[in-house]
């Protein structure tokens, strides 16, 4: 039977001891520069918080992966190697990476480190897969929020490594590690420079009637009415007229949160080894609510009782959530 | 360019003057509140980084009067100001006090907050998302911490607010 790990946000030290509080089997992280996809201000580790936080989650069973998920322009990669040094002298248990030259980097020079390979490899096939495997010794996949369950099932079946996949959290939905979409509009690179939408580009504007606007790099990408819920400032979320809607609509996605609750019988049943929650920029309190209900719907599980899954629709975007793809192809 | 942005002006006849008065009251614990966390919880200060120099404007919506911050550890600025006289800030948030105060100590989300409209930001988006995780990373209730700070009249008038202003947002607790 999958072992049903739960994979936990933490964007600060506190978050973390948090998570590991909580009931985290393993939390991730990340440093305060580009080598992650939540390279945001006033967010993440410095080497030596990430020190504290390896002795804090070792002593009480939990491990700490360190995400090094981003790719490195040309030139640069110096920052990404010397990242990998610091966490495997840190001690972490696991680099979670994206790009060839850093999971190359890191299975010769670290051989005895887990590598997983992140959301941000967009590896949705077997053969991209095991080519990850083969290649670089990848002991973990994270899934692109794109597959049904009966395709995780069979995926199972043709690759040599531990499926994990999101089970809550934001759900952008372009191609991971793929989208330029904010690239676009501010020059900076989610996969490059580590951030979508950096706030520095970002501005709310209250209008006159109580209704905000959010504004990225000077565009208006929606304009919430008062009694709206509001979503991320993110473009993929936004709310565009086209020639076929005037009065706008939500082209791409409208501001939803993945929470796959009620699918997880099934997907621990499918072989999934290890389910992370979405949410590195949020809170300790969001951190502390979703990492204790899921992990009481997984003992649950494990103990074989019904799993009795707590309501966490006010964590969620725009206070809407969905299974996805997950669910079924047609979810969009 | 840091833009700017101005706390809403909703005087009623009188509360110009009330609002004078509670600042004066005031301002001698918001003074030593301030202190306290900055000697308490130095690293929030690097998670601010050029943020430091930043003016923001807390406007708790059902209080009389707004709150000014300049997080820098030379020259610590706390002070109640009367919205009308509420100097131009880099940042303004703005909701119910008690929603800002468990935002500070981590009994609620902000992302959540802002989800359900509760919360408001203008400004720069930079400092408050730099703020927010600022004080995030810090352990414990700054809440707890600034009443008893002011012994049993200070966990009263806590306790009193807690009750005054029910939650709306919160998500429940998980057993
Ligand atoms: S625009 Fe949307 S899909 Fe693209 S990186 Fe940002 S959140 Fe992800």
């Amino acid at each position: 039977m999958s072992l049903a790990e739960l994979i936990c946000p933490a964007g600060t030290p506190a978050a973390l001891r948090t998570a590991v509080d909580a009931g985290a089997d393993a939390v991730y992280c990340g440093f305060q520069d580009a080598t992650n996809a939540r390279n945001f201000p006033g967010l993440n580790f410095t080497p030596d918080e990430l020190a504290e936080a390896v002795t804090y989650a070792h002593a009480r069973g939990t491990k700490v992966l360190l995400a090094l998920n981003t790719y490195p322009p040309a030139g640069k990669v110096d920052l990404w190697r010397h990242a990998a040094d610091t966490g495997a002298r840190l001690g972490v248990d696991a680099f979670i990476v994206a790009d060839m030259g850093v999971a190359d980097y890191i299975a010769r020079t670290y051989p005895g480190i887990r590598l997983h390979l992140s959301v941000q490899a967009a590896a949705s096939s077997p053969e991209a897969t095991r080519y990850y495997c083969e290649n670089f010794g990848v002991k973990r996949v994270v899934l692109p929020r794109i597959l049904t369950i009966p395709e995780i099932r069979q995926l199972r079946r043709e690759i040599p490594c531990e499926i994990e996949t999101f089970i809550f959290g934001n759900h952008g939905l372009m191609v991971e590690g793929r989208c330029s979409l904010t690239n676009y509009l501010t020059g900076q690179s989610t996969n490059m420079d580590g951030v979508c939408s950096p706030a520095s580009d970002v501005e709310y504007v209250r209008d006159a009637d109580g209704s905000m606007s959010s504004q990225l790099a000077g565009f208006t990408i929606d304009r919430f009415g008062v009694d709206e819920k509001a979503g991320y400032p993110t473009i993929c979320k936004g709310r565009y007229a086209a020639p076929h809607r005037p009065e706008g609509y939500y082209a791409f996605e409208e501001p939803i949160s993945l929470n796959l609750s009620r699918l997880l019988p099934e997907l621990i049943e499918a072989g999934v080894h290890a389910f992370k929650i979405e949410g590195r920029q949020r809170s300790k309190s969001y951190v502390r609510g979703v990492v204790r209900a899921f992990r009481a719907a997984v003992d649950d599980i494990k103990a074989g009782r019904e799993a009795n899954i707590a309501d966490l629709i006010a964590l969620t975007e725009g206070q809407k959530q969905t299974q996805g793809a997950f669910e079924t192809k047609k979810w969009r | 360019m840091i833009p700017t942005s101005e706390p809403t002006a909703r005087l009623r006849p009188g509360e110009g003057a009330i609002a004078r008065l509670a600042c004066l009251v005031l301002q001698p614990v918001l003074t030593r509140v301030v202190r306290r966390v900055a000697t308490r919880h130095p690293s929030l200060f690097a998670r601010l980084g050029p943020h430091q120099a930043t003016d923001f404007l807390i406007d708790p919506v059902e209080l009389p009067f707004a709150l000014h911050l300049r997080p820098d550890p030379q020259a610590l600025v706390f002070r109640a100001v009367p919205r009308d006289t509420a100097p131009q800030a880099g940042a303004t948030i703005r909701g119910r006090f008690l929603l800002l105060l468990e935002l500070i100590d981590a009994e609620q989300d902000g992302d959540a907050a802002f989800f359900s409209r509760d919360l408001e930001v203008s400004g720069d988006t930079e400092a408050v998302v730099r703020l927010r995780n600022a004080l995030d990373d810090m352990d414990g209730s700054l809440a707890e911490e600034a009443s008893a700070m002011f012994g049993a009249p200070g966990r009263a008038v806590l306790a009193r607010l807690r009750r005054a202003y029910p939650d709306a947002t919160k998500p429940q607790e998980y057993a």
